[in-house]
């Protein structure tokens, strides 16, 4: 894996509260921002709306950003930690994945965040989708030596 | 304060949200130089519950715990906006998208899943099974096999500039394009 090895003392509950905190908030945003509708993926999918593609501009413009502003301070983790870019090196995979999860993505109108959140929302059945999706992971890694990369 | 959860209730516009989204980016990497991206966490759950041996599922999971805390917490951030941010409107949606979906029977807009489609009764029928459990088991090839989502590539790939991520996301949407004009009415109408 990309991140160096775990200190002991940062596998604390108090370590892992962070991530549920930030993870509560993400949560929120996507119900808020419609993200997780079905119905605003099939509006993005069918440029009737600009909504998410609005959402996913910003968001990417305030990422560079904050990435560009992170690395010129040479801002710490709160841990005082340097913080580490691992770079993603292109292979077949991001084409022939990246097609088959646009697939998935227009038909369950979700990503994997989202199913998360729909299910908090109430809508229990996407826990089959959310089971399927780690069936789908399983047969992928299953499968990894077959498939050109 | 009423006012304010009033406020709050409503959709949020892409202006608000869509930096905020961003912001999740830096937040991680402060938190503890985590990179944001969920997709991975169904590759946890697998190595977590099923690895059979197999490779990619033999690494130190352990240590990606953060990831599954955070998602735990999208749960949980779902529960709470649709408890106290939930809101009484309908969803406004496009209206030919609406006329389109009304001609297959689905008028049920209260929600922001669509009622009509995502029940367990609709699951076991042809259409609710290609569109969740098909759907479901394409999401969870297609992010791990291209290395990411939309959060992974779209977001935090591109914040960092990779041409990968830049790919991965055209690739993406092109998938989902084809997928929603061409197919997404053919599962819909049967």
């Amino acid at each position: 894996m990309s991140n160096p090895p775990q200190r002991e003392r940062s596998a604390t509950i108090g370590f892992y509260f962070r991530f549920l905190s930030a993870g509560v908030i993400f949560g929120i945003l996507l119900v808020k921002s419609e993200v997780i509708s079905w119905f605003r993926i099939q509006e993005m999918f069918r440029l009737q709306s600009f909504h998410m593609f609005g959402v996913i501009g910003s968001a990417v413009f305030v990422g560079i950003i904050s990435i560009l502003i992170i690395k010129k301070l040479r801002l710490r983790t709160l841990d005082g930690e340097p913080i580490h870019f691992v770079p993603r090196r292109f292979h077949k995979g991001n084409v022939i994945g990246g097609l088959i999860f646009g697939f998935g993505w227009a038909l369950t109108g979700a990503c994997p965040g989202p199913l998360y959140a729909q299910i908090g929302t109430g809508a229990l059945v996407v826990f089959v989708t959310l089971l399927s999706a780690v069936v789908g992971t399983w047969l992928y890694g299953y499968f990894q030596s077959k498939l050109p990369h | 304060m009423s006012d304010l959860i009033e406020t709050l209730s409503k959709p949020w516009p892409w202006y608000i949200s869509g930096p905020l989204i961003g912001l999740t980016v830096p937040a991680l990497l402060l938190l503890g130089n985590k990179s944001f991206g969920i997709s991975s966490t169904l590759r946890h759950v697998c190595a977590m519950c099923v690895p059979a041996k197999i490779p990619f599922f033999q690494y130190n999971w352990r240590s990606e715990l953060w990831n599954l805390f955070f998602v735990l917490g999208i749960f949980f951030g779902g529960v709470f906006a649709a408890l106290f941010l939930g809101g009484t409107d309908e969803v406004v949606i496009d209206e030919n998208l609406e006329a389109e979906l009304l001609s297959y029977g689905i008028n049920n807009f209260s929600a922001l899943v669509p009622a009509d489609l995502f029940n367990f009764e609709v699951l076991f029928s042809l259409k609710g099974f290609v569109l969740m459990v098909v759907g479901g088991v394409l999401v969870g090839f297609g992010t791990r096999y291209a290395g990411g989502c939309t959060s992974g590539h779209s977001i935090t790939g591109i914040s960092m500039l990779q041409p990968a991520s830049v790919i991965a996301t055209v690739c993406f949407m092109a998938g989902g394009f084809f997928c929603a004009n061409l197919i997404v009415p053919i599962v819909l109408s049967w």
